[in-house]
């Protein structure tokens, strides 16, 4: 293979392993540890939200009309651009290419701040139509009701054991609809939060990263150091990868 | 009851770490964009139940490639393969909750969610 | 086993004490916080848990005190509800789920597996300090007003009604799992980077295959709870609606979630048990273990369908049926490999050359009350029995079988039997054996009526109870202060061993394995070269022919002749003894 010519630029040993093989191993295998405790962490968010939308699918249908499917998209493609980027740095950095290296990470931060800022313009909306759940929650379906989104039809065709129950006082259909959408949005706003959340971390290693290869900080001549923080990066876009299409594209029941 | 000496420390060396070419990463990039394109219009399609199959089937796709390709797993040892699935693998026994959710109802009861 | 060269029994003399350890190599304050030395960590670890069980046990206390009188006791109900929370919290989060896997795991998994050190030293100290925040936090939570919503958080009480200091404590649990996963990666991948050469997987102590079963729960269920408590965080502190059932969401989502975790977490506790007891019962019977790869597969079928049965704690709840159902019946496939080690321990024993010393005394009482504590699961995994016994006293005896008379006698087993690894000084035999027998007796007084209250009726986490109840109680109560009393026993004589003990040499019990090649306490970096594995773990064969014939020169300590002895060393016992080893 002549990919096999490239030279891979020298490693430090720590004392603990044998050789560096071994040590390369250990941190990969070690990272893909560390990513499966993630995996199970966003894991248990995706069920909460497939439970939730086969009990509420209505709801969660017409509640997600909200977003801007336009920018999820947008934004799937800042992040998926940005794990090819990352890709290329970390390739770089193991030929020992310091300012390619600088380069390619300097687009894949670039990409990360821009999708915090597609996220700043949804969660702004959000955030002035009272899509924040809590006490001053408030929706406004997109169709006008009547059709076979709206509440009351709900309650009328599906569901029958949840709408045809008893249900304590101050508890009406109408209310219980709002309840739904807020669950949509609950859901919504945990998961792209948490996501952001790691995206915010990625900035911050990636960037100390850029700044460490800058200033030739000797922690950073092995590319390890790059690669590790690669998968994590990568991760965050696998995550998104999911989010996309189960959060900004849910069809109709 | 042999042994071999351990090393000095703080010396290094050259792993033999696979290197992908450029156009490897080019190629998985586009394929990630014409998937993408179809995540969102297999989603324009109204296909009753099957859109969230197959919405989950592209992001399988898409995380595969991102896997093997980009985060190096294709060219990693046989114990990177074990620990990269484990942890899809393991979201199956979590999603057994659905069990619950899917045959609550099958009893009627007259108090309950 | 390696290269080292052994005297079998050797004394430690002076002259050996001196030679550099992993204790001796420094002494200032920074070598401690700072190190990244796999043993030294094993040993702030190991004060930490210690401090957090003590404080644990001040909170049972509490409980007992109250629960002595049926009403108009010394706490309000208020008060109560935060002592039983306190005790649960810290003692499921920061003493059980880091007892052995932080201190022995640490200390010996990498000498067993003849490595230098852990993986990742630097991540193994984190975890350490991230432990300790999260102690911190919860403590000071606690001590500023406490929580009252039981170690279980359920929802909707505990992210919506509950009035005291939910998120601290939460965030402090939340901490301690992220300690309990990075020691899971650590231990992961040391187990299968770090062997030395010749250390095969089936040829690895059972320790470490415990240790690696551990590791596995560790990291595939602790993300879970800490998502889930950070949910109930959100649903506190910022008003999103996830499990609250006002505002459309299901509490029971949240059980599902939690004992995703919480019931695998409980083979966090017991699984590394199992380890130390199969390590104690070969040593001590001179034996290699019955039926090796059984134990080992056993260890991990059990951290694998362990997390398949989480159901069972919400028979009554709303679940479905039909899960419950299945959780039920695979509940009780569980017993399967829990009897499969019961089973080669027994085996182990059997005509083995016995010596009763005290790791061997509390590995006994290991299994009996594990034995007790699992029968009685089977108990609570019928779904009809459940209905009964569900949120009883009998619950409460039964974890306590498993948790403290399963988990914390293999801990005290374990302690007992790397002792002189870890200290370099044998502590006293007489004055263990008695705190074991003052121990077993405490708890089975304490908790056998437990079970008893629980067929009676008698909820759990309640105040108040009718007056015909308290005969039990009071029975339990005095049962805590004598257990107490035998906790605190091996407190005073380790302290005093430290000082005073004799000086132990590097395999004062003509043990087998990797950590007994070394000298006792170990230097910083373990072996002085790496170590080449020839042998299985447990060739005890040579040993015990030995002694069959009267040569006890293998073990430091005065070792009692055993009954088998009194005869002279017929052939048959020989020739029996090496027939049930190749039958396996
Ligand atoms: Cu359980």
């Amino acid at each position: 293979m002549s990919s096999a010519q490239l030279e891979v630029a020298p490693q430090r040993l720590a004392h603990q392993f044998e050789d560096i093989d071994q040590q390369n191993e250990c941190y990969i295998v070690g990272m893909w540890t560390f990513l499966v405790t993630e995996i199970m962490f966003f894991g248990a968010l995706f069920l909460a939200l497939t439970v939730y939308r086969s009990v509420y699918p209505n709801s969660f249908f017409e509640a997600h009309l909200a977003l801007n499917k336009w920018l999820g998209l947008l934004n799937t493609f800042i992040l998926l651009t940005s794990s090819f980027f990352v890709a290329m740095g970390v390739r770089a950095k193991m030929l020992g290419q310091n300012s390619a290296t600088q380069f390619w990470l300097g687009l894949t931060i670039l990409c990360a701040f821009g999708f915090l800022g597609v996220k700043y313009v949804e969660y702004s909306a959000e955030f002035r139509e009272h899509h924040f759940p809590g006490p001053n929650f408030h929706f406004v379906a997109t169709q006008p009701p009547g059709g076979d989104l709206s509440a009351n039809s709900q309650v009328a065709s599906g569901q029958p054991n949840i709408s045809s129950r008893d249900f304590p006082a101050g508890y009406h259909p109408q209310q219980l609809e709002l309840h739904k959408r807020q669950l949509f949005f609950s859901l919504y706003f945990v998961m792209t939060g948490l996501h952001g959340l790691h995206v915010i971390i990625g900035i911050l290693v990636l960037g100390s990263i850029w700044f460490l290869i800058r200033y030739k900080h000797p922690s950073v001549d092995d590319y390890m150091t790059l690669e590790l923080a690669g998968l994590y990066w990568h991760f965050v876009d696998i995550v998104w990868i999911f989010l996309y299409p189960l959060v900004y594209l849910i069809g109709r029941q | 009851m042999a042994s071999v000496p351990h090393d000095d420390h703080g010396h290094g060396g050259h792993g033999n770490h696979h290197i992908p070419k450029v156009s490897t990463y080019l190629a998985n990039y586009v394929f990630l964009m014409v998937m993408l394109v179809l995540t969102f219009a297999v989603a324009q399609v109204d296909l009753g139940a099957l859109n969230i199959v197959v919405a989950v089937l592209i992001s399988v796709i898409k995380t595969s490639a991102v896997v093997l390709i980009f985060m190096g797993v294709k060219y990693n040892s046989r114990l990177t393969w074990f620990w990269a699935s484990v942890g899809f693998i393991w979201l199956f026994a979590l999603f057994l909750t659905l069990g619950d959710y899917v045959t609550r109802q099958w009893v009627h009861l007259p108090i309950g969610w | 086993m390696s290269s080292i060269p052994l005297q079998p029994g050797a004394l430690g003399t002076p002259n050996e004490q001196a030679r550099e350890n992993y204790l001796n190599i420094k002494h200032t304050v920074a070598s401690w916080l700072l190190t990244k030395d796999h043993k030294r960590i094993a040993v702030l670890y190991g004060l930490s848990i210690s401090i957090m069980f003590f404080l644990g046990g001040l909170a049972a206390a509490g409980i007992r005190v109250a629960l002595v009188r049926p009403h108009d006791t010394f706490f309000s109900s208020e008060a109560y509800n935060k002592l039983f929370s306190a005790h649960g919290i810290i003692m499921v989060f920061f003493f059980l789920v880091p007892s052995i896997p932080a201190t022995l795991g640490n200390f010996l998994l990498p000498i067993m597996i003849g490595a230098r050190d852990l993986a990742f030293p630097r991540l193994n100290l984190l975890s350490w300090y991230i432990y300790i925040i999260g102690a911190l936090i919860t403590l000071g939570a606690i001590a500023t007003g406490g929580i009252d919503t039981g170690w279980t958080f359920y929802v909707p009480y505990s992210s919506v009604y509950s009035n005291t200091d939910v998120v601290a404590v939460i965030v402090g649990v939340f901490f301690a799992g992220f300690a309990s996963i990075f020691t899971g990666i650590n231990f992961l991948v040391t187990v299968h980077k770090m062997r030395a050469p010749g250390m095969t997987w089936f040829r690895m102590p059972l320790f470490v295959w415990a240790m690696y079963a551990t590791s596995i729960v560790m990291v595939l269920g602790t993300p879970v709870v800490a998502i889930t408590l950070l949910l109930v965080v959100l649903e506190r502190v910022f008003g999103v609606c996830i499990f609250n059932p006002a505002c459309g969401g299901d509490p029971i989502l949240f059980e599902h979630l939690f004992w995703f975790y919480s019931h695998p977490a409980v083979y966090i506790m017991i699984l590394p048990s199992m380890g130390v007891i199969s390590e104690v019962i070969t040593c001590f019977s001179r034996k290699r273990v019955f039926g090796y790869e059984f134990v080992a597969f056993s260890s991990m079928a059990i951290a694998l369908l362990g997390f398949f049965v989480w159901g069972h704690h919400m028979f009554v709840t709303g679940e479905s049926m039909y899960g419950g159902m299945v959780f039920s019946i695979i509940t009780f496939l569980i017993a399967v490999p829990s009897a499969i080690k019961v089973f080669n321990w027994s085996a182990t024993m059997y005509k083995g050359n016995v010596w009763l010393s005290a790791p061997l005394l509390y590995a006994i009482g290991f299994i009996f009350l594990f034995t007790i504590g699992g029968l009685t699961g089977l108990y609570l995994a019928s779904l009809a029995v459940d209905v009964h016994l569900n949120m009883t006293y009998f619950v409460v005896a039964h974890f306590h079988y498993v948790m403290v008379g399963g988990a914390i006698f293999g801990y005290m087993a374990g302690m007992h039997f790397w002792w002189p690894k870890i200290t370099g000084r044998m502590y006293p035999e007489g004055w263990a054996k008695l705190a074991c027998i003052i121990m077993f007796v405490g708890f089975n007084l304490t908790f056998f009526p437990q079970f008893i209250l629980g067929f009676l009726g008698m909820p759990r986490r309640y105040h108040f109870y009718p007056p015909e109840y308290q005969m039990w109680n009071i029975l339990s109560s005095a049962g805590a202060s004598v257990l107490a009393v035998g906790f605190a026993i091996p407190f005073f004589y380790w302290m005093w061993s430290l000082k005073y003990g004799e000086l132990a040499g590097p395999n004062p019990w003509g043990a087998k394995g990797l950590e007994w090649a070394i000298p006792s306490p170990p230097p910083s970096h373990n072996f002085d070269s790496v170590p080449i594995v020839t042998e299985e773990a447990y060739a005890y064969e040579e040993i015990y022919a030995r002694e069959l014939a009267g040569d006890y020169s293998d073990s430091q300590v005065d070792r009692p002749v055993s009954p088998l002895n009194t005869e002279q060393p017929d052939q048959k016992t020989l020739e029996d003894h090496s027939s049930t080893e190749e039958s396996l």
